[in-house]
């Protein structure tokens, strides 16, 4: 029986995909928190981890040099945020605090998710020693 | 690799929130240069900020950084003085002062500061991550 690596790592590779795009989001966002009329932005977990495990594989096969790079990313699950506080004066709607909160949680979920792969990793190569030490 | 992305758009804050700084230090430095003509005078200096929507299409990439679209002068009226004493004055004895406001430079000052502060951090959070990725999988 074949190892599938894919089964090992592939749901945790997917999570960190989708939270580094959420990283780079918020980053969007808290750089662009003194834009006159930015509009904050969010990705949806559930959503993008959804369109994530569906379609893994939609790059197109280049046939000629001069042919676009296909690369799909879904951007359905990048949705803007809903302010609190709805008139800031300039049409800006990113809030500092909430985004930094934000941050900081992906950030930390992230890393949760690279600990799980690491038990995974530790798990595999036990498993491949024969439960010898080294 | 995206998360060389997030290190990006936090450069681009950085160095908007810079440009901030350097047209409120110039606005606060000559909010007393005083000047005999209304077109000699300096005025208040702004940059215009915008999101770098361009770019991200480009890159394929979710978030967009900002960018520094330009910096405007301000329209709002001179201080105009009569002081018939004064070295700079004109023939007709008035001295023109720059449409500084230093205390909105100075709340201005301390906003874009906080800004650039953030966008430090950021960077710094994606390097400790960055980091822990590169570990991955090293160690018994």
């Amino acid at each position: 029986m074949a190892i599938s690596l894919d089964k090992l790592t592939g749901f945790h590779s997917r999570a960190m995909q989708v939270r580094t795009d959420t990283m780079e989001v918020i980053s969007g966002n808290l750089a662009n928190a003194n834009t006159p009329g930015y509009k904050a932005r969010g990705v949806d977990f559930q959503k993008a981890m959804q369109s994530a495990n569906q379609d893994r594989q939609q790059n197109m096969t280049r046939t000629h040099e001069k042919h676009f790079e296909g690369a799909m990313q879904s951007q359905a699950s990048i949705e803007f945020r809903v302010p609190l506080q709805p008139d800031t004066g300039d049409g800006n709607t990113v809030e500092v605090q909430a985004e930094r909160n934000a941050f900081l949680e992906n950030g930390m979920r992230y890393q949760a998710s690279i600990q799980f792969l690491n038990g995974k990793i530790k798990g595999m190569k036990k498993a491949l020693a024969g439960g010898q030490s080294g | 690799m995206s998360l060389f992305r997030v290190m990006d758009i936090a450069s681009t804050g950085m160095s908007a929130e810079s440009v901030r700084l350097n047209t409120t230090a110039s606005n606060i430095a000559n909010a007393n240069s005083v000047s005999s003509s209304y077109d000699a005078t300096y005025k208040a200096r702004h940059p215009v900020f915008a999101a770098e929507m361009q770019r991200a299409t480009e890159a394929q990439s979710q978030g967009s950084g900002v960018q520094v679209l330009g910096i405007v002068e301000s329209q709002k009226p001179l201080q105009i003085e009569y002081s018939p004493g004064h070295p700079m004055a004109d023939s007709n004895g008035y001295i023109y002062k720059p449409n500084v406001n230093v205390v909105e430079e100075m709340a201005d000052m301390m906003s874009a500061s906080k800004s650039y502060e953030t966008n430090v951090q950021l960077a710094d959070t994606t390097k400790r991550i960055f980091r822990r990725v590169l570990q991955l999988g090293q160690g018994q």
